[in-house]
């Protein structure tokens, strides 16, 4: 079954990562009859090995490696050590997300063209558009499961996203539902039906949620093209004096390290990891950096404008019955500068349990204005508030070379300021989530800052010139033909959706032109 | 519940003969501190007693929820009770105690009104004393599973089936 490849076998592509990139883009290789050799940093949990239980599960499944921050966002006051909320597992985040699936607008693939000048911001059209895109969603959103497309059904709507509805409707909003969801609302695809556990966060552990973990990997593995190496940490990608990369240095579990030959290597580590491994993989003839001659490797990154609103009501909700996300506005979804701000943003329910509530709500926050909010746990409602932010040169990833790492390597500092657009978005956002609470009568609501990324997007993004960029319309490197970068960090601009369906349609999208230039010989 | 100590072999006489009345709630004596009505109380090895009431009341005092007992809130800090941290723990505890008497109160827990006792903490909130005891209740307060039901959180929910047959949309005012 699983295929085990000799470390010298440079007939391999190496995929770095087993996330929505690259698990999604290893297995549809592997379907291709492309041997792949997937080395993941973390281990392999499934849905037996879930846990109920936020802390906990947390512990389990984060990537909790030294990191650093900087810059004027909230989080690197609140979790300067933490900065992104992102998996270290087989499956990467697929395990934690909620399973929102949502294609861009068309406008999204052209904010340049659209938006005009941003002052301060990085703008830069796609080199691609939607119309390009819409087959790669449409397998995406079959090989997810996404109800509300194909002929899949909506999910019911539990009592946070009733509450939610009502005041939406309350306040005129028209694009209301329970979500194009990767959470089976039937039997789908050998996984069960959503049975509404309420913890879509903490990993599904009836498989009802799409996961790579649970789905792709398995089926590649299934192919025998495959090999999944766990507690395989990639460390340097090298290269050879024409400047083609060769392989890959990794750590196994107890430290020791090997040499992987490759013939094609597929980053996808997620949009902290994969720029700092271009960054930590200078050489002589690339001092800074693998496929940095633009400059722009760590650059540009993005994570979303986010907030949340809870709300506090005379009555229970207990909102965390049920599907963690199955709930959506998209009125707010467009983009309007009347509103004093381009892009648009969606409004999605949200709930946490107690543990992550006292940890989020208002992190530093105590007293009674604090506990007086917990102690109406009961009664709360709340929804996550997600828009496009604007792509700036100086959010970056950097390598800080006074925090290192357990393997000795620099940690990556994550630098972030709001841009003017995205304080200007996040207070319309508050108003108008707050506005949809107080139509159904909440006693109080909650202006939220943002938690850690759990989008990270942005910072190998996508150029049609190599100047402007790190990588071409297909995820190559402008610089070097046989390095490809496969997860979000190609992401030009982030648009308002949550990105996984578009991580995985651009895998999808990715697998079809590797398989097809390997077998012209172009690779 | 782990912190308490096993009442069988501490009755409530042993425990309230040869220990002396703390702030409203607490009784101290050698080696424990307990409820003035020992329906608690707990070992206390490498913290003074009093220190260990004076965490606890400000505990309470940082994260104040009326319908949670004091019990929780001495579980919450009781890893504080240890060798490695004494020190900190008892000069941290030492200045509140001076910043109180700064106010013409006998000590922290002797400030009747609890905004006063938050008065003093407000004054050291950036102290790193004060932001360790927040920060680590944050999860020793609100990650005990005895506490969710105070809160009516009902935690795991797996091994019931989930919610499809139990209320996740049975909401009935909206
Ligand atoms: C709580 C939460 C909820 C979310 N909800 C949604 C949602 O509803 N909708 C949505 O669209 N998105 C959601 N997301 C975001 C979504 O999970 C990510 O966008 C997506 O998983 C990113 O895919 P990726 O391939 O870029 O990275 P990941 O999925 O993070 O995968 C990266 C993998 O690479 C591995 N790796 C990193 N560095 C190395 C290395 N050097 N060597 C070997 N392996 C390495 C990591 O261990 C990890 O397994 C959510 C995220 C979180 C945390
Ligand atoms: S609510 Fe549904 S999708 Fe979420 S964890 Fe439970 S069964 Fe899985």
């Amino acid at each position: 079954m699983a295929a085990p490849f000799d470390l010298s076998d440079d007939s391999v592509v190496v995929v770095i990562g087993t996330g929505a990139g690259g698990g999604v883009l290893a297995n549809e290789l592997a379907q291709k009859g492309v041997s792949v050799v997937a080395l993941e940093a973390g281990g392999r949990y499934l849905p037996d090995d879930y846990i109920n239980d936020e802390w906990e599960s947390f512990g389990q499944l984060a990537w909790l490696d030294k990191r650093t921050t900087s810059g004027d966002w909230r989080v690197a006051k609140d979790f300067s050590g933490l900065p992104a909320w992102i998996v270290k597992a087989v499956g990467g985040t697929t395990t934690h997300w909620a399973g929102a699936s949502l294609r861009f607008q068309a406008h999204e693939f052209k904010t340049k063209t659209t938006y005009g000048d941003v002052q301060g911001a990085n703008l830069l059209d796609w080199p691609i558009d939607l119309a390009e895109m819409e087959p790669w969603y449409e397998k995406a959103e079959a090989k997810l499961g996404v109800t509300r497309t194909g002929d899949r059904v909506g999910l019911p709507g539990n009592n946070n996203f009733k509450v939610f509805e009502a005041g939406a409707k309350k306040l005129g909003y028209k694009d209301v539902h329970t979500g194009r969801m990767a959470i089976n609302s039937a039997d789908y695809d050998d996984r069960l039906a959503c049975q509404q556990t309420g913890f879509c966060f903490q990993g599904c552990k009836w498989g009802a949620k799409w996961s790579a973990a649970y789905t792709d990997i398995p089926r590649g593995e299934a192919t025998g093209n495959l090999e999944v190496r766990e507690h395989a940490h990639v460390l340097k990608i090298e290269h050879d004096e024409s400047g083609k990369v060769i392989g890959v240095v990794y750590a196994d579990k107890d430290g020791n390290q090997h040499m992987q030959r490759a013939r094609i290597v597929c980053v996808a580590g997620n949009s902290i990891e994969s720029p700092r491994l271009l960054l930590n993989s200078a050489s002589n003839m690339f001092p800074d950096g693998l496929a940095n001659s633009s400059g722009q490797v760590g650059r540009n990154y993005m994570r979303h404008m986010t907030g949340s609103v809870y709300a506090v009501f005379d009555k229970p909700v207990k909102m965390w019955r049920g599907t963690t996300m199955a709930g959506i506005i998209q009125d707010e979804s467009r983009h309007d500068p009347s509103r004093g701000f381009v892009g648009g943003y969606e409004m999605e329910t949200l709930a946490l349990g107690l543990p992550f509530m006292a940890a989020f709500l208002d992190p530093g926050g105590w007293g009674r204005e604090f506990t007086t909010a917990l102690d109406a746990y009961e009664n709360m409602a709340g929804m996550w508030l997600v828009g496009e932010d604007m792509p700036q040169e100086t959010n970056r990833i950097t390598l800080n070379h006074d925090a290192l790492d357990q393997y000795g390597l620099p940690a990556p500092n994550v630098h972030f300021d709001d841009h003017p657009n995205d304080i200007a978005m996040r207070d319309h956002a508050y108003k108008q989530g707050m506005a949809v609470y107080e139509a159904v009568g909440a006693t109080r609501t909650f202006p939220t800052p943002p938690y850690p990324s759990t989008h990270n997007l942005g910072t190998n993004r996508m150029s049609e010139k190599a100047r402007d960029g790190v990588v071409n319309r297909w995820g190559q490197t402008h610089d070097i033909a046989n390095l490809f970068i496969s997860d979000g960090s190609q992401f030009t601009t982030g648009a308002a959706e949550n990105p996984t369906l578009t991580i995985v349609a651009l895998a999808i999208r990715q697998a079809d032109h590797i398989a097809g230039e390997m077998s012209k010989g172009n690779l | 519940m782990e912190t308490i100590l096993d009442r069988r072999s501490m009755s409530r006489r042993d425990l309230l003969t040869g220990s002396l009345a703390f702030g409203a709630a607490f009784v101290v004596g050698p080696g424990f501190v307990a409820a003035t009505d020992a329906a608690w109380a707990m070992e206390v090895k490498a913290l003074k007693p009093e220190t260990m009431a004076t965490l606890i009341q400000m505990a309470r005092d940082i994260y104040p929820h009326d319908h949670v007992a004091d019990e929780y809130y001495a579980a919450a800090v009781k890893g504080y009770d240890n060798a490695d941290q004494a020190e900190m723990i008892e000069s941290g505890v030492a200045a509140l105690n001076a910043a109180a008497q700064g106010k013409g109160h006998s000590s922290y827990t002797g400030a009747g009104w609890e905004r006063d006792r938050v008065d003093l903490l407000r004054a050291m909130e950036g102290s790193s004393f004060f932001q360790m005891i927040r920060g680590g209740l944050v999860t020793g307060l609100y990650n005990q599973k005895a506490v969710w039901p105070l809160f009516g959180y009902e935690g795991e929910s797996y091994s019931q089936g989930g919610y499809i047959d139990r209320g996740f949309d049975d909401i009935n005012w909206i």
